[in-house]
C-alpha cells in the first residue's frame, strides 16, 4: 500500500529546480496521531490520483504555535510562527493546503501580520476545486444511502465561516445527510480547541465530547463525518463513551471521497 | 405663580439631563481606562455593521420568539419618543398638545403610538413570564442573583408603568378625547372613567403626564447603573465589533519586536537602547485587571445586557464549568466600575486596592474551561466579545506567572523542544510515508 504514496518532499522540488502546485501542511496531528495519520493518507491519495504536484515539508515542517496562542503562550506561538515562515518564504510558497483546521486558521489568519502571506484552503475546499476543475471524479454509490452527519469543526466554520465545501463534498458521494440540532453557526465544540486536548477538563457534569456525540446520535448515523483530526478524535472517543462503536464511525470527509474512488 | 409649573418642569429637566450627563462622562473616562487599539479604517464596513446589527437586530432573530418580542419594544422605545419632544415643548412653554395643530396627522402619530404601547406592554409581559414563570435557564445561571436579577425585572416594571402611564394621560384628557382622532385604544380606556368629574379627569391627566415624564428621566438616569446601557452602547459597539474572522486572533506586538530580536543572528543582546529609542517599562503581557484590556472591550463590558445567549451556547457552561461568557463580562464591567469609584474617592488617581480582576472576580479555572470554540462571539447580538478577554488573561497567567495547567506546560515544552505538543521527534514527522 504505502508504496503507492508519493510524497515529495520542498527539498526534493528544490533540487530539481520546481516548484509543486500547492504545498501540503501535514501539522503535528496529521504526522504523529495514529487516527489522524490515516486522514493524511487518504488526502495523499486523493492528491496522487488527481496528479496533483504537491509536496510536504517533511522534518522541516514544525508545530504552527496554534495550541500555544490560545493557551495563552504567545512568545511560543511566535517563535514558532517566525521559524515556520523562514522555511516557507525560503521556499516561496504561495499555496497551502490542510486537512487541519487549526493549522488552517492559523495559516491563513495569524501567519500574515509576522510576515507569512499565503493562499491557504482547507483541504475540503482544495477536493472541491479539483472535482469542480473535473480532475478527481468521484464515484455515486459506495455510500449511497448511507446516513451522514456532519460536525462542523469550530475553526472552519464559525472562526472561518466556511460550511459549504464539506457538505458539498458529502453530496457528491450521494450520501443522505442529515444535519444536527446544532450546525453551522449554531455547532457545538467537540472539546477539543483552545489546548483542551492536551488537558484534563475542568470539574463538570459531563465531557463536551460526549454532549456533542449525543447531538451526532440524535440524527441516527451511520457514519459521523467531520474534517478536523481533533474532532475526530473527541467524537470516536464520545462514540466509546455511548458504546456505539459497533454501529456508527467516525470518519474525515477526505477518507469517505477516497473510499468513494475505491482509492 | 402662573409660571411654577414651567419653573418646576425646567428644573426637572435640568437635573434630569444634568445628572446624566455626569454620569455620561463617568462611562467615557472609564472606558477610556482601557488600552489604545487600532480600529482605524474600514469605516463603510463599520457603519453597515452598526445599521445592520444595532439598528437593524439582525441577529436578534436567530431566537424568533426573543427576537421579535425584542424588535417591538425597540421599535415601540424609538417611535414613542417622538411623543416625549411634544411633552418637553408643553412643559417648557406651558401648552397643550402643541402638535396637535398639525391637523389629521397627529392623529395617525398618535393612533399608533398608542398600538405601540399596547404591544410594548405585551411584549413586556411575556418577558417577565419567561424570565418569571417560564424561568429560562439562561435567566438563572449562578451569575444572575441578586442584583442582576432584580435590575432585569425592575426595567420590565419601568417600561409597563410608563406604558400605563402615557395611555391614561390619554384617556384622561377631556379634550384629547374630543378630537376623537388618534385615540384608538384610550377611548376605551376612557370609559374605566366614566362618571369622574371633569376636575377629576384633568387631576387625573395632570398627574399621569407628570409622573410619565418624570419616569422618562428617572429610567434615563437609571441606564448607568443598570444593564440596560445597551439600548445606548449598542451602537457604538457594534460600530467598533470584531471585523476580522473569528478565528484569527492579534498577534501581540510587543512580543513580536522580542521574537524578531531573539531570532536575529546580527542582534547584539546586550546592546544598550538606540538614542531616543522606547525606554519605558517593559510591556506587561496579557491582562491582570481592567487597565490591561483595550478599550473596545471595557465598551463591550458596559454595553453587555445580560441576556446570556452566549452562556446558553457555551460548551464549557453546557456541560457543567464554572466559565460563563456572560459572567466574565459582568465581571470586568464590575470591576471596572469599583477601579472608577477608587478613581473618583483619591481625586483622580487610582490607589493600588490589592484586587484585580484575575483571581478576585475571574478565576483560573472559569478561564482554562474555555474552548476557544467562538459559540459566545457567534452568539452575541450586540458583537461583544468575551473570548477575547479570556485569552488576554490566559497570556498573562501564562507569560507573566508561568501558571498554566501542568499538563499544558509539558505540551508547550514539547513544542519547544520537538515542535509538536507530543513528545515525538521532528525527524521522525514525515514517517507516516511508510507506515
Amino acid at each position: 500500500m504505502s508504496e503507492l504514496l508519493k510524497v515529495p518532499t520542498m527539498a526534493e522540488f528544490m533540487a530539481q529546480g520546481k516548484q509543486p502546485e500547492v504545498l501540503f501542511w501535514v501539522g503535528s496531528a496529521g504526522s504523529f496521531d495514529d487516527r489522524a495519520k490515516k486522514i493524511t493518507k487518504a488526502f495523499v491519495k486523493i492528491l496522487n490520483s488527481a496528479n496533483v504536484e504537491f509536496a510536504v515539508l517533511g522534518t522541516e515542517e514544525s508545530c504552527t504555535g496554534d495550541i500555544a496562542k490560545r493557551a495563552g503562550n504567545e512568545f511560543l506561538f511566535q517563535m514558532q510562527a517566525v521559524t515556520n515562515i523562514e522555511v516557507l518564504n525560503a521556499y516561496e510558497v504561495k499555496k497551502i493546503v490542510t486537512c487541519d483546521p487549526h493549522s488552517f486558521n492559523c495559516l491563513k489568519n495569524e501567519y500574515p501580520g509576522l510576515g507569512g502571506n499565503y493562499e491557504v484552503l482547507h483541504h475540503t475546499q482544495f477536493i472541491k476545486e479539483l472535482i469542480n476543475s473535473r480532475r478527481l471524479a468521484v464515484q455515486q454509490d459506495v455510500y449511497k444511502d448511507k446516513r451522514i452527519t456532519f460536525h462542523d469543526p469550530c475553526y472552519l466554520g464559525r472562526a472561518n465561516n466556511e460550511y459549504d465545501a464539506p457538505r458539498d463534498l458529502l453530496k457528491l458521494i450521494n450520501a443522505r445527510i442529515f444535519e444536527m440540532r446544532r450546525h453551522k453557526q449554531t455547532a457545538l465544540c467537540c472539546g477539543a480547541g483552545g489546548a483542551q486536548m492536551f488537558k484534563e477538563p475542568e470539574k463538570g457534569d459531563m465531557d463536551i465530547n460526549v454532549l456533542r456525540t449525543e447531538d451526532a446520535l440524535e440524527t441516527r448515523p451511520n457514519i459521523i463525518a467531520t474534517g478536523c483530526p481533533y474532532c475526530n478524535t473527541m467524537m470516536t472517543d464520545g462514540i466509546k463513551a455511548k458504546e456505539k462503536e459497533n454501529d456508527v464511525v467516525v470518519m474525515d470527509v477526505a477518507e469517505l471521497i477516497a473510499n468513494a474512488q475505491n482509492l | 405663580m402662573e409660571y411654577l409649573p414651567n419653573v418646576l418642569f425646567a428644573i426637572a429637566l435640568i437635573v434630569g439631563i444634568g445628572y446624566f450627563t455626569k454620569n455620561v462622562k463617568k462611562l467615557i473616562r472609564n472606558i477610556k481606562l482601557g488600552q489604545d487599539v487600532d480600529v482605524g479604517g474600514h469605516k463603510s464596513q463599520r457603519w453597515k455593521n452598526m445599521a445592520m446589527i444595532a439598528l437593524g437586530q439582525s441577529k436578534m432573530v436567530n431566537r424568533p420568539i426573543a427576537g421579535i418580542l425584542h424588535i417591538i419594544v425597540y421599535v415601540g422605545f424609538i417611535i414613542i419618543n417622538i411623543e416625549v419632544l411634544e411633552i418637553i415643548i408643553d412643559g417648557l412653554m406651558g401648552s397643550h398638545r402643541i402638535f396637535s395643530g398639525i391637523g389629521a396627522l397627529y392623529g395617525v402619530l398618535i393612533g399608533s403610538f398608542e398600538v405601540l404601547a399596547v404591544l410594548v406592554f405585551i411584549a413586556v409581559v411575556l418577558f417577565w413570564v419567561r424570565r418569571n414563570i417560564i424561568r429560562l435557564k439562561r435567566f438563572w445561571n449562578s451569575e444572575m442573583t441578586s442584583w442582576p436579577k432584580n435590575d432585569g425585572n425592575y426595567i420590565l416594571y419601568f417600561e409597563m408603568v410608563l406604558m400605563t402611564l402615557f395611555l391614561i394621560m390619554n384617556a384622561t384628557d377631556v379634550h384629547f378625547q374630543a378630537m376623537n382622532s388618534g385615540n384608538v385604544v384610550s377611548q376605551f380606556i376612557a370609559a374605566w372613567f366614566d362618571g369622574v368629574s371633569e376636575s377629576g379627569l384633568h387631576l387625573i391627566e395632570r398627574s399621569a403626564w407628570w409622573l410619565h415624564i418624570l419616569g422618562i428621566l428617572v429610567f434615563l438616569n437609571y441606564l448607568y447603573f443598570s444593564k440596560h446601557l445597551h439600548i445606548l452602547l449598542a451602537f457604538p459597539n457594534t460600530y467598533y465589533g470584531k471585523l476580522v474572522p473569528k478565528g484569527q486572533l492579534n498577534n501581540l506586538d510587543s512580543v513580536t519586536s522580542e521574537v524578531k530580536m531573539m531570532m536575529d543572528p546580527n542582534a547584539d543582546p546586550f546592546a544598550t537602547p538606540a538614542e531616543g529609542a522606547d525606554t519605558e517599562e517593559p510591556a506587561k503581557f496579557g491582562a491582570s485587571d481592567v487597565q490591561d484590556l483595550n478599550w473596545v472591550q471595557l465598551l463591550n463590558a458596559y454595553t453587555c445586557t445580560e441576556c446570556g445567549r452566549c452562556t446558553s451556547a457555551c460548551p464549557a457552561n453546557l456541560t457543567g464549568k464554572k466559565l460563563s461568557p456572560r459572567k466574565i463580562m459582568m465581571d470586568t464591567r464590575d470591576r471596572l466600575e469599583e477601579v472608577g469609584k477608587n478613581i473618583d474617592a483619591n481625586h483622580g488617581e487610582f490607589k493600588d486596592d490589592g484586587k484585580q480582576l484575575l483571581g478576585d472576580y475571574v478565576t483560573h479555572e472559569e478561564l482554562w474551561a474555555c474552548t476557544t470554540c467562538n459559540a459566545c462571539v457567534e452568539e452575541c447580538p450586540v458583537s461583544i466579545d468575551p473570548l477575547s478577554i479570556i485569552l488576554e488573561m490566559r497570556r498573562y497567567l501564562v507569560m507573566e506567572q508561568s501558571a498554566a495547567p501542568v499538563e499544558l506546560n509539558n505540551m508547550m515544552t514539547n513544542i519547544e523542544n520537538n515542535g509538536a505538543p507530543w513528545p515525538y521527534n521532528q525527524m521522525d514527522r514525515l514517517n507516516w510515508k511508510n507506515e
